[in-house]
């Protein structure tokens, strides 16, 4: 199941000029946990999709409001630099929402 | 000490438009000031590096009548803090002259308080020099070189150049780069309340209704701060706020959703309790403030990167989408040979943005499969002038409209150009060069204030 759709909301944006974060809120905490146990859902996996280290990635779960937050480095430019192709960072959920939240160990390359 | 204090945060963005409904309403509860956030770096550096605003002047008329109006007629403190968008002396400027005209237009008198946010150059290489300067999230290294460039820099003030400004009589403050919570904690906090909840309660008050259902950033919240927690509640009885809704918003552009820092340290939302109160108000509590040992306040500077000139185009045809990129290769070749003895090509970037492929996304690792019926494509010249930007441009834009590749059928143009002329000028391109915390003795020193009575 795509990452996309399990999430009722899934949103990116700037938090400052050098900083992507992306939200992802969920129905129930079930999906949220599937997500948060999901093989194909950690630092090393994200940074690939983002072409930045895996250090510099950062998940943070906030169980209260059923949410999880992303954060990273921006690779490409920062905010309106030269390079840039998303001044506010308000389409940057994907390549994250294809991530294969069922695939399991065996389906990871 | 009062037992509470009422406030309005008018909108989350003045200019962004709220309901005049909402304003009344909101004034009509006892509100002991009103404000308004006009910043932010979202549209990029050029509006600091340009000294324009991006939020249009009649626009910030339109916001700004009605709420200067409300707070001389209730004789209470109405503070703008990042005026005219990037909060940097020309937009200050430009933002004052606006608050001017209503004024004489309304007859109106009041003590203004006016506080420049500009950071000189050399305050900075000093600080540079002392070790005082530390990167804000994964940015640069700050280099000598890098502060000399800047072609303007800002400090984002803290709560302590508001209160002098309170403290000093002001009826009305436009203050220039600031922190987003200093506009509704400053005054919260001379009354002597929490200085944590206080910031709290600001942080969610600037975005005005974002943090309600349905959210609305172009509209009023009302928030009312008592010794051990706040209440806000949407000035718009259409919208309420829910603990859920409320918790929520300390996601919103946050990198961590359990802490924020401001000058006056970290505010720890880790123990925060968040419940409903009446029918559509949220109540706050726990949350704390841990004092930062060293005052820093946030740095904005940019930098001068060039000029540039974009031209718009699409391609149908499945062979040219087929072989895109060969040709952008070819093009980029071609054209750098063409320019040789004007430019050379490390003096200038040529990019090609395909909506449709990668234009967004970019990582361009994988091409959609099957490709799309049609592709949008941006091809953007950056070039020391503008003159040369517009050369770089014409000159690939028009080598690519008869670029040959294998098997073209074609053979009369590969572009469709929506516009004539197809190019078009940018301008002045900036970048953030300065994103970083400088370590200051004396905040308020930074910040002079002017006072005028109008």
């Amino acid at each position: 199941m795509r990452l996309y759709d399990c999430a009722t909301v899934i949103r990116s944006k700037n938090a400052g000029p050098f900083t992507l974060t992306i939200d992802l809120m969920f129905a129930d905490e079930n999906i949220l946990n599937k997500v948060l146990n999901s093989p194909s859902f950690n630092t090393r996996q994200i940074a690939g999709l983002y072409n930045v280290s895996a250090s510099t990635v950062r998940i943070h779960a906030f169980k209260q409001v059923l949410a999880i937050k992303v954060v990273l480095p921006r690779s490409f430019a920062s905010s309106g630099a030269p390079g840039d192709r998303d001044v506010y960072g308000s389409q940057q959920h994907f390549p994250l929402g294809d991530i294969d939240i069922a695939a399991g160990v065996a389906d990871r390359k | 000490m009062r037992e509470e204090i009422g406030f309005l945060s008018i909108c989350g963005m003045l200019g962004y438009g709220y309901p005049l409904q909402s304003l009344q309403r909101g004034m009509s509860s006892n509100v002991a000031f009103l404000g308004a956030d006009n910043g932010s770096t979202d549209p990029g550096p050029y509006y600091l590096g340009n000294g324009t605003g991006f939020v249009k002047s009649l626009q910030i008329k339109r916001d700004l009548e009605p709420a200067l109006l409300a707070a001389r007629k209730h004789n209470v403190p109405l503070i703008i803090g990042s005026a005219g968008g990037s909060g940097a002396k020309p937009h200050v400027d430009s933002f004052l002259s606006i608050l001017l005209d209503i004024a004489k237009k309304h007859n109106l008198h009041f003590r203004l308080a006016i506080i420049y946010a500009d950071i000189d150059k050399h305050t900075v290489l000093q600080a540079y020099s002392e070790k005082k300067i530390t990167p804000c999230g994964p940015v640069h290294e700050l280099t000598k070189e890098r502060i000399s460039k800047c072609n303007r820099i800002v400090g984002q003030m803290g709560t302590e150049p508001l209160i002098d400004a309170l403290k000093n009589g002001a009826d009305v403050i436009i203050a220039g780069r600031c922190c987003d919570t200093a506009i509704f904690a400053a005054f919260p906090i001379i009354q002597g309340f929490e200085p944590g909840l206080a910031l709290h309660c600001a942080k969610i008050a600037e975005c005005g209704a974002l943090c309600a259902q349905p959210a609305g950033a172009n509209d009023s919240l009302s928030a009312i701060l008592r010794k051990d927690h706040f209440i806000v509640e949407p000035a718009n009885p259409t919208r309420r706020c829910t603990p859920a809704s409320v918790a929520a918003h300390s996601l919103y552009e946050q990198p961590n959703p359990e802490c924020f820092f401001e000058p006056e340290g970290k505010i720890d939302m880790s123990e925060s309790k968040f419940e409903s109160y009446g029918e559509r108000g949220v109540k706050v509590s726990g949350t704390r403030l841990i004092t930062a040992a060293k005052t820093t306040i946030k740095l904005e500077g940019t930098e001068l990167k060039g000029y540039r000139s974009i031209a718009i185009a699409g391609i149908c045809d499945p062979i040219a989408i087929m072989n895109v990129s060969k040709i952008e290769r070819e093009v980029t070749e071609v054209t750098g040979k063409n320019l040789r003895g004007i430019i050379n090509t490390n003096d200038y970037s040529l990019r090609f943005l395909r909506y449709g492929i990668d234009g967004v996304t970019g990582y361009g690792k994988k091409s959609p499969d099957p490709l799309p019926r049609e592709i949008g494509l941006i091809i953007e010249a950056i070039a020391p002038t503008q003159e040369l930007a517009d050369t770089v441009l014409s000159l690939s834009r028009s080598t690519m409209l008869h670029q040959s590749f294998p098997g073209r059928k074609t053979t009369a143009g590969n572009l469709a150009f929506p516009f004539s002329p197809s190019d078009f000028q940018g301008g002045p391109v900036y970048e953030f060069s300065i994103y970083h915390l400088m370590e200051t003795e004396d905040h308020c020193r930074l910040f002079p204030i002017a006072f005028e009575e109008v």
